[in-house]
């Protein structure tokens, strides 16, 4: 690896393009970016870039290329594989600062934000109008739409509208060569390849998104919620499953076990009940007739599938608490441990009984507990493993489980992720779904936007990758910038 | 559990890094720099404590930024006691950190005069004569220049305008309840309240009395610590702390209902005596059970059956949260339906109202520049619903979005919630 001493040249080029406020060089604000919303790993950027506008974007990545950094782009930090875990020697380009809406068209359905807007900002925006932005992470009170894109985001309604690709119809970026590109149209069906399918999800690797057109919907005329608590998640997914099968596509349907309402009741003060196995919160949602037809019919379903109880909230007030309980459930766990796990893996519906109770079971060999809220609906699990690490070698031993609950996925059918990516945190398991042709293949795509793997490098591929037979990314000294010295 | 007597390792090790405290946060609203946000700044707290790394003078910029709002506290879904963490963060600060000779003169200048009500009348006629003699004018255009400066004239531009007679007035020892009682309580009067708000306290006596209680203001009173406290000068704010119980609750003296408090900054401090004087043999005990019958005056009103008739006060007012009432203390409804009690009286939601307005106790003295920005915005979303009063229940937020409203050349008239009270209720208006 090339260590680069500290070469005032880059941070005064840095500093002419953004302003010196917004070239962070200092250790201690240095340290505030060592690691996203996985905290097992920290790494020290060389420096954080805090641009204002696309042109800046560009220049910050021209630079950054010149000098050979690495680049990394973050957007809240709030990413939970280490998408924007910083690698050695690397330019952090945060996107913090551009959170301007730029344009709204309700007519058309589209809305046209910087990269740093908050995605409930998108919603807030367009709520008085009656419209909103379907994709609704759980963190979605402090998530960005650039980061929302990079991982494709999901949330609990996604089951019934999508995932952020099917939410973002073009988008401005930055490549890997300082260049400004527009992808995408406002249009229905673009021309040509659909690169924005390739730009959603690509975790930082295809390009840096500096403004993004996103499609908005109406508000539904009705929302029905009602929540209902089970014996143990058997019976909860059972009647997951039954709903589905009877034809109804809810908007939404979480599942939480007993740790995890334990955890939102400690966090929130919800009146839950603590001695249930597992509770359903589920959203359907329509024209007023609609919504209460089939609010009743899936409520039918869940008494028969062993519901001990069904609540229905009073008004929308109470109906904001519950979902606030559930939005909250990953922090609140913050409640029952000092510190804690997510994992995120996707599964049939069909297996969530006995993933669960294998995943229980994975647990207890390590003596650690493992709470669950997810998106039932889809099969999208989170176990959140719980533990403390002051005691010595649990930390691991978390780690040994949470990679354990990916294989057991992949067994029964599923995959290692669901919403959260790749990242740096599961690189390595990449091996156990795809193959060396697949990862080749996909290794092509990121060299046609960034054959010097400049963007992110070390994340998502399990093995460092090169493109075509470079010898490396070079890094070149500042002397040879300066063209007072070079090689060869 | 109890929080308090958790170690600050424990407290820091509560953060998991999920950053929903971000958009809570003035300052990183501001700006957008992670190492001011909530989770930055615990990330410093944490880098300090296991020696990562130093109190360089960035590192306390970002702790000194920090406007102690508590809006992460309410924020934040892991329970993170944020305000314990900055309290302890910025006693090392002042202990530990050398500042430069002009800040630190400059909080020294601040700490001499605000928490201590003498002194604080002695100024008031001197800003007077500071205004009227053109010197205000001359160290305006000059004093812009640097931060010493612009300062001195943040102080300048928030000492509200006095007239002799309040200056003068006097708050009756004890006021009797009317009509039939139903308790006695004890009154705080507060430093900044007491000088450049008198009516406030006077009203809530009237209004007390008025609701059926007894109200005795115990004499001789300091201050709380709270400014002293919010600021890192603990070894002060303990000393104010031990001086205040002693007068208000001493070893065999009377005990009252209730103490009750209108400024919502002293407030949240005297409900922390507990925690404040743990490790002082003599007065643990009695700090704990006297911040446990400390009440916000506008909580304790609501937790009573309204007896005093209201007459209308047909105004549109905006009800500000103040950060240590909605925060700090939890206080959001009692105010609002104190309020709403009145009738004739339509109250304004100020959009974004849980932001601060950038006053936070001295805040605005210290840090001028993030004030003025913090509070740009508070005075747009104030000024967005027009309200013709202003209702506000500490006076430093009073004195910041008057003073900048006024700034624009909008005379917003404010008062605490307990004053338009106290007209409804003697049907003046
Ligand atoms: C409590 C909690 C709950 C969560 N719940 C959900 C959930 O329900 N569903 C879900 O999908 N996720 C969830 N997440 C994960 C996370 O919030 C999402 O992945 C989110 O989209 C990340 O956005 P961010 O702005 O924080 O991006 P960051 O974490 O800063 O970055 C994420 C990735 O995007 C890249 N990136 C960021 N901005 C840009 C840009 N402008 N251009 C190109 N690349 C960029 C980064 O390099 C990184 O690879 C949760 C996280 C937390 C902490
Ligand atoms: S303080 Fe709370 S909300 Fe903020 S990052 Fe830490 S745990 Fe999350
Ligand atoms: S107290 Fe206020 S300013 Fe300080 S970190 Fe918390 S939210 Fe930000």
């Amino acid at each position: 690896m090339t260590v680069t001493t500290a070469s005032p040249g880059i941070e005064r080029e840095l500093s002419d393009i953004v302003g010196a406020a917004n070239c962070i060089v200092d250790p201690g604000e240095l340290r505030t970016y060592e690691c996203d919303g996985l905290t097992g790993t920290r790494v020290r950027p060389r420096v954080v870039v805090l641009p204002a506008t696309t042109e800046e974007t560009a220049a910050v990545v021209r630079v950054a290329r010149r000098y050979g950094l690495p680049i990394v782009p973050r957007g809240a930090g709030t990413g939970l594989s280490g998408g924007a875990l910083p690698v050695a020697g690397c330019i952090v380009i945060g996107l913090s600062r551009m959170k301007r809406i730029l344009a709204i068209d309700l007519e058309n359905q589209r809305m046209r934000v910087q990269p740093g807007v908050i995605n409930l900002d998108v919603s807030r925006a367009i709520a008085a109008d009656g419209y909103y932005y379907a994709p609704d992470p759980s963190s979605q009170s402090i998530c960005s739409i650039g980061g929302n894109i990079a991982e494709n985001s999901g949330g609990a309604h996604c089951l019934k509208y999508g995932f952020t690709v099917n939410h973002v119809v073009g988008a401005t970026i930055v490549t890997a060569e300082g260049e400004i590109v527009e992808l995408g149209s406002a249009g229905a069906d673009p021309l040509g390849y659909d690169l924005m399918a390739v730009l959603v999800g690509s975790e930082g690797l295809v390009g840096i998104v500096t403004e993004a057109v996103v499609r908005i919907l109406r508000t539904p005329e009705a929302t029905r919620t009602f929540f209902a608590t089970f014996p143990s998640t058997d019976e909860a997914g059972a009647c997951v499953s039954g709903i589905v099968a009877a034809g109804i596509v809810p908007a939404a349907v979480e599942m939480m076990d007993r740790l995890a309402i334990e955890a939102i009741v400690k966090a929130t003060g919800v009146d839950w009940p603590l001695d249930v196995g597992a509770a359903l919160l589920i959203d359907v949602d329509g024209t007023a007739a609609e919504a209460d037809h089939t609010a009743t019919r899936a409520v039918e379903i869940a008494q028969l599938s062993g519901a001990l109880e069904v609540r229905t909230p009073r008004d929308a007030r109470e109906r904001q608490l519950m979902w606030k309980g559930r939005k909250s459930a990953f922090a609140a766990v913050g409640r029952i441990s000092p510190n804690y796990y997510v994992q995120d893996g996707v599964i049939p519906r069909s297996e969530i009984g006995p993933v669960l109770r294998e995943i229980a079971a994975a647990g207890a060999r390590a003596g650690l507990r493992v709470a669950n809220v997810f998106h039932a609906g889809d099969g999208n699990l989170h176990p959140l493993v719980l533990f403390d690490a002051r005691v010595e070698g649990e930390e691991h031993a978390a780690e040994q489980v949470a990679g354990e609950i990916l294989k057991i996925c992949v067994r029964h059918g599923g995959s290692i992720t669901g919403e959260h990516g790749v990242g740096a945190d599961k690189a390595a398991y990449m091996g156990e779904i795809f193959n060396e042709a697949d990862l080749e293949t996909m290794n092509f795509v990121r060299c046609a936007f960034d054959p010097a793997v400049a963007f992110n490098p070390g994340k998502v591929f399990p093995t460092p990758r090169l493109c075509g037979d470079r010898p490396g990314t070079y890094v070149a000294h500042e002397t040879e910038i300066a063209g007072t010295a070079g090689r060869g | 559990m109890n929080e308090q007597l958790r170690t600050f390792d424990e407290l820091l090790s509560d953060c998991v890094h999920c950053g929903f405290c971000l958009p809570a946060c003035p300052t990183y609203k501001s700006w957008g720099y992670e190492a001011d946000s909530p989770r930055g700044r615990i990330d410093l707290m944490k880098g300090l404590h296991d020696g990562a790394i130093e109190m360089s003078d960035t590192v306390v910029e970002h702790f000194d930024r920090c406007l102690g709002c508590m809006a992460c506290v309410t924020a934040c879904p892991s329970g993170v006691r944020y305000d314990l963490l900055i309290e302890e963060t910025r006693a090392e600060v002042e202990r530990e950190h050398r500042r430069e000779p002009l800040d630190a003169g400059f909080r020294d200048l601040v700490f001499s005069l605000f928490p201590r009500p003498d002194r604080l009348k002695l100024l008031a006629p001197l800003l007077y004569l500071f205004r009227k003699s053109g010197l205000q004018k001359l160290a305006r255009d000059s004093g812009a220049v640097n931060l010493f400066g612009k300062r001195m004239a943040q102080l300048d531009a928030l000492v509200p305008e006095l007239s002799l007679a309040q200056l003068r007035a006097r708050l009756p020892a004890f006021t009797p309840a009317r009509g039939a009682k139903r308790g006695s309580v004890a009154l705080v009067a507060g430093c900044v309240q007491r000088v450049f708000f008198p009516n406030v306290n006077a009203s809530t006596a009237r209004v007390l009395a008025a609701e059926g209680f007894d109200v005795t203001v115990p004499q001789g009173q300091g201050c709380c610590g709270a400014l002293s406290l919010h600021a890192g000068r603990d070894v002060e704010a303990k000393a104010f702390a031990a001086a205040l119980l002693d007068r208000l609750w001493p070893e065999d003296g009377e005990r009252f209902d209730a103490i009750v408090i209108n400024a919502a900054g002293c407030g949240s401090t005297l409900k922390e005596y507990g925690q404040l004087l743990r490790d002082d043999p003599a007065r643990a005990a009695r700090a704990e059970a006297f911040a446990a019958s400390v009440k916000d005056v506008n909580e304790f009103l609501a937790g009573v059956e309204p007896q005093a008739p209201r007459s209308p006060v047909p105004l549109r007012v905006a009800y500000h949260d103040a950060c240590h009432l909605a925060h700090a203390q939890g206080i959001r409804e009692a105010p609002r339906a104190l309020l709403c009690s009145i009738p004739g009286l339509e109250l304004l939601e100020i959009p974004d109202g849980d932001q601060c307005c950038g006053s936070a106790g001295v805040y605005n003295l210290l840090e001028p520049d993030s004030a003025a920005e913090i509070g740009r915005r508070k005075v747009d979303n104030v000024a967005s619903v027009a309200p013709q009063l202003l209702a506000s229940a500490n006076p430093g937020c009073t004195l910041q979005i008057r003073s900048l409203l006024s700034a624009r050349g909008i005379d917003l008239p404010a008062a605490h919630p307990i004053e338009i009270l106290d007209v409804a209720i003697a049907g003046r208006s």
